[in-house]
């Protein structure tokens, strides 16, 4: 047997480990906010004692998702808008695999949003990373789902005429299990926020604000952010999914106003993840498939037996 | 008509169980060792709208639907009809009688259930059956169900008539009722096909001049669609990760498969549509498992950036297109050949795809599993092409024939031990992409030593995007360098998927592809034994292009006819392209109508070659030669 990685923690992990020799500076801007995404990232992994080679980052196309580029694990830079499915379905294959997907708000709100929304109902057990710029990031400037109304460029001549998508009720009304919104100027609560989505058995969404000084400088999210959490003006209940909506509702409001709430918003905790589910309904092994091809005592059924019904 | 033959026709509305009653009857006909091929016609809806399924069942060996037929059975259209009891559809209710007299033999038998149709409504019906010497058997099949069972049963009733016509022992029907049925419907449905065969012994002549052909079986054999053999490949080649989207005629692997790979420690998956269908199958193959996808036409049109993305990372899959009449949504339920530039052309770029096209449910079993084994050796998606035809064909195989190996085998992937030694790039990330090489093996996700980036962007050895000139031409040259190594390792086989049929020395050449291919062997093998100079070259293997055996053919050969199913030419289109020449000999017969080719279209046209032009009948187009 080749010996197939389960998780098997190292736990003397820095995070260093996890970064190539190439530096990020090769394709993004000084001051992007996808260099905070990236550190909180590797600082989470660290302090949770991942070994590289267990983690499969899962990217779509755009600015954040050359992060995998500057992240030393297992990684798949897929095409736009598509990393959800190739990354739950890796993590069917193999559950043995710490499985995080990550891109921007246009290729998850925008040309991912139908991926999105059937992930987080299906409840996988995996990380997915928004980088919220508010706007394309790669193809120069235009505007994204969550850009604000009235946001200006070349394709949006005289300011957008749609409202902005509200990424965490839509990750709440489409079933995530675990919602949370942090921001690129508040580095010591994105890790910790990163900590807790990984660690969480199942889906978990978090909407990462970042900032793109190239194309969107006139961002609100630059200023500083409230953390719902440390203060007493926000009491509410994060397992209660009616107060869970209330309160994201005034977070996205507010965000376009210039008040920048971040912290955690949604936990479910008993939850059974997708595979489990399907693991109940008989309808998924227990072991990875994966470990199958590398066992040799494994006994391969054949088609000959499904025969019998044909004769 | 020829009576060492039987091809029976079952006619009445979708829902009324025709398609198990004709797979029953099928099965007991190859039980009584006869071999069987089934066509099957369906519109698209639900429940009612006129439907049949064709039976041929003969001595020899059977390769296509055949022509005409020589035995109807019109159940009547059950949906038509409103509690009331009156037609509420127009003339729906008698169309399984009105609408397949068209291709009934002369001399032909009808059965009819009276109490359904009333024949009189179709004006013409006594003149025509008059004028045709056609047996016909008005029998209220819908009472005798009724006093026996269920009004449903009339299927079972026909049945019993049919034997009772063709001169057949009940007994292989009755065996496959007692496997089929619970207790209570058995005696039923027993009592129904006795008492149904009793009565028509009783009140008619039953001396028709058709009886079912005798045969025997050296072997025993199964009864299998094409999509049963795509299926059973799959599991064979230790596929055990599906993912789809719904789509006629896709839906039947899909449905095969999920049902099965439960069982076999799997996992099918139902996503939310084709793009996450191909991109979830890249994934888990990307993670280590062997995976397929699929869909039809329009399905597929979606999955053209998850195909290219597997070719760019080469990452293996297959993928399997289900091909019906287009474009767009077409025509749902009728088959067509005109995908084949999608599938070959679809998605970006220059492409390292592999693609077949069997010919029967035996081929789409040997040419799924070489789908599996070259896109895991050579890690790039293989395209296993097919239709709507090939779905619900069914066909007596003999069932030895599976009794092969499963091969869970990864193919160009590395161990742990092996990645040890594998080269890596001076910070410690293992060079996949490797440009010295054909195939550089891969690593699996959580392996030891494996890390490395796959990116659908061009990319250094260790997965790093890059647009480096020189690094891009050696990328470009390896990954469509695979096609030319593939060509070889086929071409090394000791099996050929081309077939051959007809005399070496013959002036007329007939090229079908995919699942035409039977069908023009059997006009090929008529128009020998009618002493016409003709020979036959089946396509099953489509990319790499089979170079070298489509020239020879040609070569030896005056002119050639391509025979497709569509109205571009497709195929003849793909063999110029491939072989830059030979415009002036290639002529086209087309067919795009939504029904298949019978044989006897493709020996007209052949007969018109010869005799220098001129228009076929039917719905059937020939083209001429560039040259000509
Ligand atoms: C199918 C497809 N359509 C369009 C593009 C072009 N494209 C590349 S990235 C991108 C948008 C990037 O925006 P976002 O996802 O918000 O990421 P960011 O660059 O801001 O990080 C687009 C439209 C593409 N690569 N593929
Ligand atoms: S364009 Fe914007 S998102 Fe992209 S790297 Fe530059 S700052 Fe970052």
């Amino acid at each position: 047997m080749s010996g197939f990685n389960a998780i098997s923690s190292e736990p003397d992990v820095q995070r260093d480990d996890y970064t190539p020799e190439i530096e990020p500076q090769a394709t993004w801007c000084p001051g992007c906010g996808d260099f905070a995404v990236l550190k909180a990232l590797k600082g989470a992994l660290a302090e949770l004692g991942k070994d590289p080679e267990e983690i499969l980052l899962v990217t779509g196309i755009g600015c954040s998702s050359k992060t995998n580029s500057y992240f030393d694990s297992y990684g798949f830079h897929s095409i736009h808008g598509r990393p959800l499915p190739i990354a739950r379905a890796a993590k069917m294959a193999n559950p043995g695999l710490e499985v995080i997907a990550a891109g921007g708000d246009g290729d998850g709100y925008g040309i991912g949003g139908n991926h999105f929304t059937h992930s987080a109902r299906e409840n996988h057990d995996m990380t997915y990373i928004v980088f919220n710029n508010e706007v394309f990031g790669l193809t120069k400037g235009q505007s994204s789902p969550t850009s604000p109304k009235g946001h200006k460029s070349k394709t949006q001549k005289k300011g957008v005429a749609k409202d902005p998508v509200r990424p965490l009720s839509l990750g709440l009304s489409a079933g995530a299990s675990y919602i949370a919104r942090t921001a690129a100027v508040n580095p010591r609560q994105a890790q910790e926020i990163l900590v807790e989505a990984i660690e969480h058995d199942g889906f978990a969404h978090v909407d990462f604000l970042t900032q793109c000084p190239t194309w969107n400088k006139d961002a609100r999210q630059y200023v500083p952010y409230i953390d719902v959490q440390d203060s007493d003006d926000y009491d509410f209940d994060i397992s209660d999914r009616e107060e869970a909506f209330r309160m994201m509702y005034e977070t996205e409001n507010s965000l376009y106003d210039g008040k920048v709430l971040t912290g955690r918003y949604y936990k479910e905790e008993d939850r059974r993840t997708y595979q489990e589910e399907k693991r109940m309904r008989g309808e998924m092994p227990e072991e990875p498939l994966v470990e199958r091809y590398f066992d040799d005592d494994y006994e391969w059924e054949r088609s000959y037996d499904l025969l019998d019904r044909h004769a | 008509m020829t009576t060492d033959e039987l091809i029976w026709r079952v006619a009445g509305g979708s829902g009324d169980g025709v398609d198990s009653t004709s797979q029953n009857f099928t099965k007991a006909l190859m039980r009584s060792g006869l071999h069987v091929f089934t066509h099957r016609h369906y519109p698209s809806r639900i429940r009612g709208g006129h439907t049949y399924v064709e039976i041929r069942a003969s001595d020899e060996p059977v390769k296509s639907r055949g022509n005409g037929f020589n035995f109807l059975l019109a159940l009547g259209d059950s949906f038509a009809r409103n509690e009331d009891e009156t037609a509420v559809y127009g003339d729906e209710e008698i169309k399984p009688l009105s609408e397949n007299l068209d291709e009934l033999h002369d001399g032909g038998i009808i059965v009819y259930d009276t109490g359904q149709i009333d024949a009189a409504d179709i004006p013409d019906f006594e003149e025509r059956a008059d004028e045709h010497d056609w047996q016909v058997y008005p029998i209220d099949l819908r009472s005798i169900a009724q006093e026996h069972g269920r009004e449903i049963m009339r299927n079972t009733a026909g049945v019993g008539v049919t034997a009772a016509l063709i001169d057949m022992e009940l007994d292989p029907i009755e065996e496959l009722m007692r496997e089929a049925m619970g207790e209570e419907m058995l005696e039923a449905n027993l009592s129904v096909l006795q008492d149904a065969y009793d009565h028509v012994t009783a009140e008619f002549d039953t001396d028709t001049g058709l009886s079912v052909p005798e045969g025997e079986h050296d072997e025993e054999q199964v009864l299998l669609s094409g999509s049963h053999g795509i299926s059973y490949a799959a599991i064979d080649e230790g596929c055990r990760f599906i993912s789809g989207y719904p789509m006629t005629p896709w839906t039947d692997v899909f449905t095969i498969l999920s049902q099965e790979l439960e069982e076999m420690g799997g996992v099918a998956e139902q996503v939310e549509d084709e793009i996450a269908a191909a991109a979830a199958a890249v994934g888990a193959s990307h993670a280590g498992a062997k995976a397929m996808s699929g869909s039809s036409g329009g399905g597929f049109a979606l999955m053209s950036e998850p195909l290219g993305l597997a070719e760019m990372t080469e990452t293996p899959l297959v993928l399997v297109e289900a091909m019906r009449a287009g474009p767009s949504t077409g025509m749902p339920t009728k088959t067509e050949q005109a995908d084949l530039e999608h599938v070959l052309y679809s998605s970006q770029g220059d492409h390292s795809r592999v693609a077949f096209a069997p010919s029967d449910p035996l081929e789409c079993y040997t040419q799924t599993r070489k789908a599996f084994e070259i896109a895991w050796e050579y890690q790039l998606p293989a395209i296993v092409i097919y239709d709507q035809k090939l779905q619900g064909e069914y066909r007596n195989v003999p069932k030895s024939f599976f009794d092969q190996q499963p091969n869970p085998d990864l193919g160009a992937t590395l161990t742990e031990a092996e990645l040890e030694d594998a080269p890596h790039d001076h910070t410690g990330r293992f060079q996949r992409f490797q440009t010295d090489v054909d195939v550089s093996p891969r690593s699996l996700p959580g392996q030891k030593n494996g890390r490395y980036l796959a990116t659908g962007n061009e990319h250094w050895p260790n997965g790093q995007i890059a647009e480096d000139p020189t690094n891009r031409v050696e990328q470009v040259h390896r990954r469509l360098g695979k096609l030319d190594s593939i060509r070889e390792d086929l071409n090394a086989m000791d099996e050929s998927y081309q077939s051959y049929w007809g005399a070496d020395d013959a002036e007329i050449g007939v090229i079908a592809w995919g699942s035409h291919q039977d069908t023009a062997e059997e006009a090929v093998e008529e128009l020998a034994a009618d002493g016409k100079p003709v020979k036959g070259l089946g396509v099953s293997e489509i990319m790499p292009f089979p170079k070298s055996e489509v020239t020879e053919f040609i070569e030896s050969v005056d002119e050639v006819l391509i025979v497709e199913m569509n109205a571009s030419a497709q195929f003849r289109g793909l063999v110029q392209k491939e072989l830059g020449t030979y415009g002036e000999k290639l002529s086209s017969l087309l067919k795009y109508n939504g029904e298949p080719f019978r044989s006897s279209e493709i020996v007209e046209a052949v007969d018109l070659e010869l005799n220098g032009g001129g228009e076929p009948t039917a719905q059937v187009t020939l083209q001429p030669a560039a040259g000509d």
